[in-house]
């Protein structure tokens, strides 16, 4: 059961990364980020049967961060298309060179 | 019948995935989020995480998702139709990362061999059956990492100050 549960982690990290590389939608890549994260957590939970509970108790912390991190993320989004009126990530080129 | 159920959960999982990445619209990509979630949460009950699987229904797909949902709205990105995938070169250079990436993933998985649950497992069946589902997670994190956890509460209260500050419209000096 560990040995599955992992190839399904690595399956879906693996499809989370490459949302973040080819979407342009920055709240699409926020999502796929997202995905990443569970991956990892799905990972860390097949972990603990092997290590113990604390596998169990990094996911609980890693979806507390989770969280912080979309609220924060998410008024960065607002805050961006209040400037730009886009979320396309192609428009945002002050930092470009 | 664990072991149907936990390949039922990961195509599931899998379908969902694909479908946040290719979906057209961002509501249907949120969807199929939710989708994934909730079969991830299944695959965290069988792998005897409970608490887990209700947290993840409960604050991910609950909270986080609607977080997502209502900022799509506000921003009127509901009706976004147009593909936004990147093409040409930085579309191949993206499927060589990620083919990479799976190449030293499998690899890993596949030195490593079968991993096999080892006399941990049994002590958390213990802990589960002693302390029931949430005292089992709750004995480790009041006790062994209750540092953590108090730092956990001060970055959700940074959390808090930054969102509103950060979206708030005129910030008038």
């Amino acid at each position: 059961m560990i040995t599955p549960a992992l190839v399904l982690s690595a399956i879906i990290f693996v499809l989370g990364t490459f949302g973040v590389l080819v979407r342009r939608n920055a709240i699409i890549m926020f999502l796929c980020i997202e995905l990443q994260l569970n991956a990892v957590n799905l990972a860390f939970v097949a972990f603990s049967r092997m290590v113990g509970i604390e596998g169990q108790v990094f996911v609980f912390f890693v979806m507390t961060v989770a969280a912080a991190e979309a609220a924060v993320g998410l008024a960065i989004i607002i805050s961006i298309f209040r400037h730009y009126e886009t979320v396309n990530v192609n428009n945002f080129n002050l930092l470009k060179w | 019948m664990i072991d149907i159920l936990f390949y039922i959960f990961a195509a599931v999982a899998v379908g969902g995935a694909l479908g946040v990445v290719l979906a057209k619209s961002p509501v249907g990509s949120l969807l199929f989020m939710v989708t994934t979630l909730a079969s991830l949460a299944g695959t965290f009950v069988l792998l005897e995480a409970h608490f887990l699987a209700a947290i993840q229904i409960i604050v991910y797909a609950g909270a986080i998702m609607v977080l997502f949902l209502f900022v799509i709205m506000l921003l009127n990105l509901g009706h976004d139709y147009q593909r936004d995938l990147r093409g040409g070169a930085y579309a191949i250079l993206s499927f060589v990362v990620v083919g990479l990436m799976a190449g030293l993933l499998a690899r890993q998985i596949g030195i490593s061999g079968g991993f096999e649950p080892g006399e941990e497992a049994a002590a958390i069946d213990a802990a589960l059956l002693e302390h029931g589902v949430v005292g089992a997670i709750a004995q480790p994190l009041y006790t062994t990492y209750v540092v953590p956890f108090e730092i956990t509460g001060i970055l959700l209260l940074v959390a808090i100050v930054g969102a509103i500050v950060l979206a708030k419209r005129n910030v008038n000096p």
